[in-house]
């Protein structure tokens, strides 16, 4: 509440900040060449899926499943090389945007439900036939070993040659030393080990439900000997019990391929062959014995004596029982087979080695994980846990000539809606009117700006919804010129001495009516953004995009500029087009009053 | 009709919104039953997105017919099939809901038969749940809204003036579904994005004029010469042509997507929300003179001060009228001091 004397001398200053405000935007957008606005599919063309999940019973599913359905969904458009493929979140449902058009191949795929079953693994190799993959391999396994899981298991035993035996209960593969990225990723390799590799990593150990660490010193196998050098990947192991086709199709598949499997809808009575979700080693693996949905929790937590991290899975009681017969059955084998595969979604998540059979419906999966892993393994057995059905609940595919057509149709009426305000405000308050109308180009310039740095920078696109939102919008910033001016008028026609003054006191009370209808639009805005499911959401967004864009003109620059602008004799003596003359006032013009009351 | 235009601009007019109520409430009452009556007897006409169901878009060629899209979408197999021209250069045609197969044996059907590539045909296949869902979160984002716009104009205004937006604004709304039942429009999902619309826009006009009457009746004191109606209705009348231009500068753009949106696009997401948003506000600049200010002052005229008051300004009245009838007059619809509209006394203070 500046006294009207000291706002009345800052309005330059007022627009020389909205001013370098704009050019701040205008630089931004020259600095990226980026013009024009990104638009959605709808105006582009494309194919948009909205995805509702549900849970196998049709109840809501749980906020972090859909997340995690996310993750999966994302993965398999990516397997399809679908690289411009969007996946979003909006609110419970999952929207999954394709530009191009003829995609129902892929909307079937991206559709299906996600689940989880722990295979046995019966052989496994690294990803790619290639003899110069094996030498790679190796030395991560072995270089690293030690770490944590060493100290950690360490419990006991140790055993294991190479590496650091360790783990407790099921340990996943993990163990390795993790070159650099995730620990997973490591682990995966440790899945080499398996293959003959030499690097025997994880150890592993049975950790009953209490958690205990208890350090069964198992032998583990390290044998894991020398590597062979034979280019087929099965050399060497033990192809006893497996289907050939499989050792045929476990030769050719490339793991290292966009699309290793997600997806794929595996057989839970069927062996089959997949590779680590990371694309580092391939699988072939024995019918399902757990299914997921026998999983009854995960969490990721740490191990209270060592510190290290790891995972803890409950099973239910069939689960549990399953779970200990596989691990009884094939601790004591030979590495790969002592390792048993969560497969989520057709890729490996995690293949730990078995060293111990568990009984009590309780596992620990100890490896090199960090926070970050764990919780990430975690999340995926919980989800494997309640796998979610996906209702595609509305599927559009619009043609480039129909987006293009409306685009057009909303840059029309965008248009045509903005010279119908102009003419009117123009006719009805004539030279009051060109401030209001310079207002609206500050803000349609203003919009324009930050919708283009949005969608270059914030991953915004501009569809028909926001459209409709901004073009409806002019309504309300129009609204604001007009509570002002009306004001404005009011102060003089009730004998304000001059147009100054009034411009002043007129804002005062302007201002109030502006913010609080503001807020209302801006309230409804919000509901609406955060509820509303579609298009909604889009239109919400520009209104209340707008209705920010609003305040910020009129404080910015409508008040300043009415400032500047009673200082010109046009305004303050009242012109005829003026929009304040003494005629179309009904009363005295402002340049009458201070001549009488002088 | 020149000289209520201008008495109109210059916003001199005084029409008696609050005094005249009972006609206000009368009508309101009259519609409101008759939205009622048509949304039992007619329902409202769902779109394809609350149904379920698929819908394809292509452009017109030369020659394409009603009869031969038909017969064409008919052999590629859907069975409900509505043909209908969308804008000047595109057809659109909605049949039951169809799978993935069924919707590309549909797509290529109609490219062929007319001579254009597949990817022209434009298609959307909605789920027969989803819009129960939309429908549901409309409802839910309604509710919410509501609750948040009493609290916000409890603490901005006071809790009368927010239940009498509040009314107002199911007015709207239920006079809104009213028109759209009696006429069949189809409801789609944008429509109820337009139907939400309003709610901002009913309450927008009504905030602004709630706060000149708050401004107005602040004056109000013991020895005022006007009770809270009077006052409440001057300050109507005063912010009447702001109220028209408010209205009419949002109504302004609106009716320019409602004429893009039929004529260049025919139906679709434009032309539905545009003519919900057409039809609402036009209701809500209507309830928000006519219903919101009037349900507000019959609430204000309970509260003891202002009965008193309105006692007071009659018992005044009486003796001045024998006084001098002159000087009664002049004090009631001008408003010389206390009451009037703002600006008056203003020069003094500051």
């Amino acid at each position: 509440m500046a006294p009207p004397t000291s706002s009345q001398s800052r309005p330059g200053r007022t627009l020389l900040l909205l001013l370098a405000l704009i050019l701040a935007m205008g630089a931004t957008i020259a600095l990226q060449k980026a013009f024009v606005p990104k638009f959605g599919l709808d105006l582009a063309g494309g194919t948009t899926v909205t995805l509702s999940p549900v849970t196998t019973t049709g109840k809501a599913p749980p906020s972090e499943s859909i997340d995690r359905a996310i993750t999966i969904i994302r993965a398999r458009v990516n397997g399809q090389g679908l690289s411009d493929a969007e996946v979003a979140r909006a609110n419970d449902n999952i929207v999954i945007s394709i530009p191009g058009v003829g995609q129902q191949e892929a909307l079937k795929l991206v559709s299906t439900t996600a689940e989880l079953r722990m295979r046995q693994v019966l052989a496994a190799a690294s990803a790619k036939e290639q003899p110069a993959q094996m030498p790679t391999a190796a030395p991560t396994p072995s270089g690293s070993a030690s770490p944590g899981a060493a100290a950690s298991a360490g419990a006991s035993a140790t055993p294991n040659a190479g590496a650091t035996p360790a783990g407790r209960a099921l340990s996943s593969a993990l163990t390795a030393p993790t070159p650099s990225p995730t620990a997973r990723h490591a682990n995966a390799a440790t899945g080499q080990h398996a293959n003959g590799a030499t690097g025997r990593k994880h150890g592993a150990r049975g950790a009953g439900a209490k958690a205990s660490p208890t350090p069964t010193p198992s032998a583990s196998p390290s044998a894991a000997p020398s590597a062979q050098a034979s280019d087929d990947p099965l050399a060497g192991q033990d192809t006893s019990g497996i289907e050939p086709a499989l050792l045929d199709q476990f030769r050719k598949i490339d793991c290292t391929a966009k699309n290793r499997g997600q997806g794929a809808q595996d057989d839970p009575s069927k062996q089959i062959v997949a590779c680590s979700d990371d694309g580092t080693v391939r699988y072939i693996l024995d019918k399902a014995a757990v299914q997921g949905t026998e999983i009854s929790g995960a969490q990721a937590g740490t191990d209270p004596t060592t510190g290290e991290w790891i995972v803890q899975v409950n099973f239910k009681s069939k689960g549990a029982s399953q779970f200990a017969d596989i691990t009884r059955r094939i601790t004591s084998l030979p590495a790969p087979r002592n390792q048993l595969a969560n497969v989520l979604d057709g890729v490996v998540v995690v293949a730990p080695t078995i060293e111990e059979a568990i009984p009590g419906g309780s596992a620990r999966i100890s490896g090199n994980f960090n926070q970050t892993s764990a919780t990430e393994l975690a999340d995926q057995l919980k989800y494997g846990s309640l796998p979610l059905k996906f209702r595609q609940s509305e599927v559009t595919s619009v043609s480039s000539t129909l987006g293009q057509d409306q685009l057009r149709g909303g840059l029309i009426s965008g248009a045509f809606g903005l010279l119908i305000v102009v003419i009117y405000l123009l006719l009805y308050y004539r030279g009051l009117g060109l401030i209001g109308v310079a207002s609206l180009i500050v803000a349609t310039v203003v919009t324009y700006s930050i919708v283009t740095i949005l969608s270059h920078n914030a991953g915004f696109r501009l569809s028909l919804p926001h459209i409709i939102g901004l073009v409806v919008s002019i309504g309300i910033t129009a609204d604001s010129f007009i509570v002002y001016f009306e004001r404005i008028r009011d102060e003089i026609k009730e004998g304000r001495r001059t147009l100054r003054s009034a411009v002043e006191v007129a804002w005062r009370r302007a201002r109030r009516t502006i913010l609080v209808a503001d807020a209302v639009m801006f309230i409804a805005a919000i509901v609406l953004f955060f509820l509303a499911v579609g298009g909604v959401a889009g239109f919400a967004f520009a209104m209340g995009l707008t209705t920010l864009i609003d305040i910020l003109v009129v404080f910015l620059f409508t008040k300043p500029l009415m400032a500047v602008a009673a200082r010109m004799r046009f305004f303050a003596k009242g012109h005829k087009l003026s929009g304040l003359d003494a005629e179309r006032m009904g009363r005295t013009s402002p340049a009458e009053q201070t001549m009488q009351e002088a | 009709m020149a000289g209520v235009i201008s008495r109109l601009y210059r916003g001199d007019i005084d029409i008696d919104f609050v005094g005249k109520r009972k006609i206000w409430y009368g009508l309101s009452a009259a519609l409101l039953l008759l939205s009622i009556v048509g949304l039992i007897v007619n329902g409202l006409n769902l779109g394809v997105e609350f149904r379920g169901g698929s819908v394809f878009d292509f452009p017109r060629t030369t020659g394409s017919s009603v009869e031969q899209i038909r017969d064409t979408v008919g052999a590629a197999g859907p069975h409900q099939i509505i043909v209908q021209q969308a804008g000047q250069n595109s057809w659109r045609v909605t049949t039951e809901s169809l799978d993935g197969a069924e919707v590309t044996k549909v797509q290529q059907a109609v490219a062929e038969r007319f001579g254009m590539p597949d990817k022209e045909v434009s298609s959307q296949v909605i789920g027969a749940t989803w819009g129960g869902e939309v429908s549901q979160k409309a409802w839910i984002g309604l509710a919410v809204f509501m609750i948040a716009i009493m609290l916000y104009l409890s603490v901005a205004f006071e809790w009368r003036m927010a239940l009498a937006a509040i009314v107002a604004l199911l007015h709207d709304l239920v006079i809104t579904a009213g028109i759209y039942a009696w006429s069949r429009f189809e409801v789609t999902p944008a429509t109820m994005l337009g139907f939400l619309t309003i709610l901002g826009y009913s309450l927008y006009d009504a905030v602004v004029v709630f706060d000149m009457i708050k401004e107005v009746t602040s004056k109000l004191g013991t020895s005022a010469k006007m009770t809270y109606t009077q006052a409440a209705n001057n300050a109507l009348s005063h912010t009447l042509i702001r109220s028209l231009n408010t209205s009419l500068v949002a109504i302004l753009p609106v009716a320019a997507i409602l004429f893009v949106g039929t004529t260049l696009l025919g139906a679709g997401t434009l032309k539905d929300l545009s003519l919900a948003l057409f039809v609402g506000m036009i209701v809500g600049t209507y309830s928000s003179l006519c219903v919101a200010t009037p349900i507000l002052v019959t609430l204000k005229e309970r509260e003891p001060q202002w009965q008193a008051l309105a006692r007071r300004v009659a018992a005044r009245q009486t003796s001045a009228a024998k006084a001098a009838a002159r000087d009664a007059k002049e004090a009631v619809p001008a408003g010389s001091q206390n009451g009037a509209v703002p600006g008056s006394d203003k020069r003094k203070k500051r």
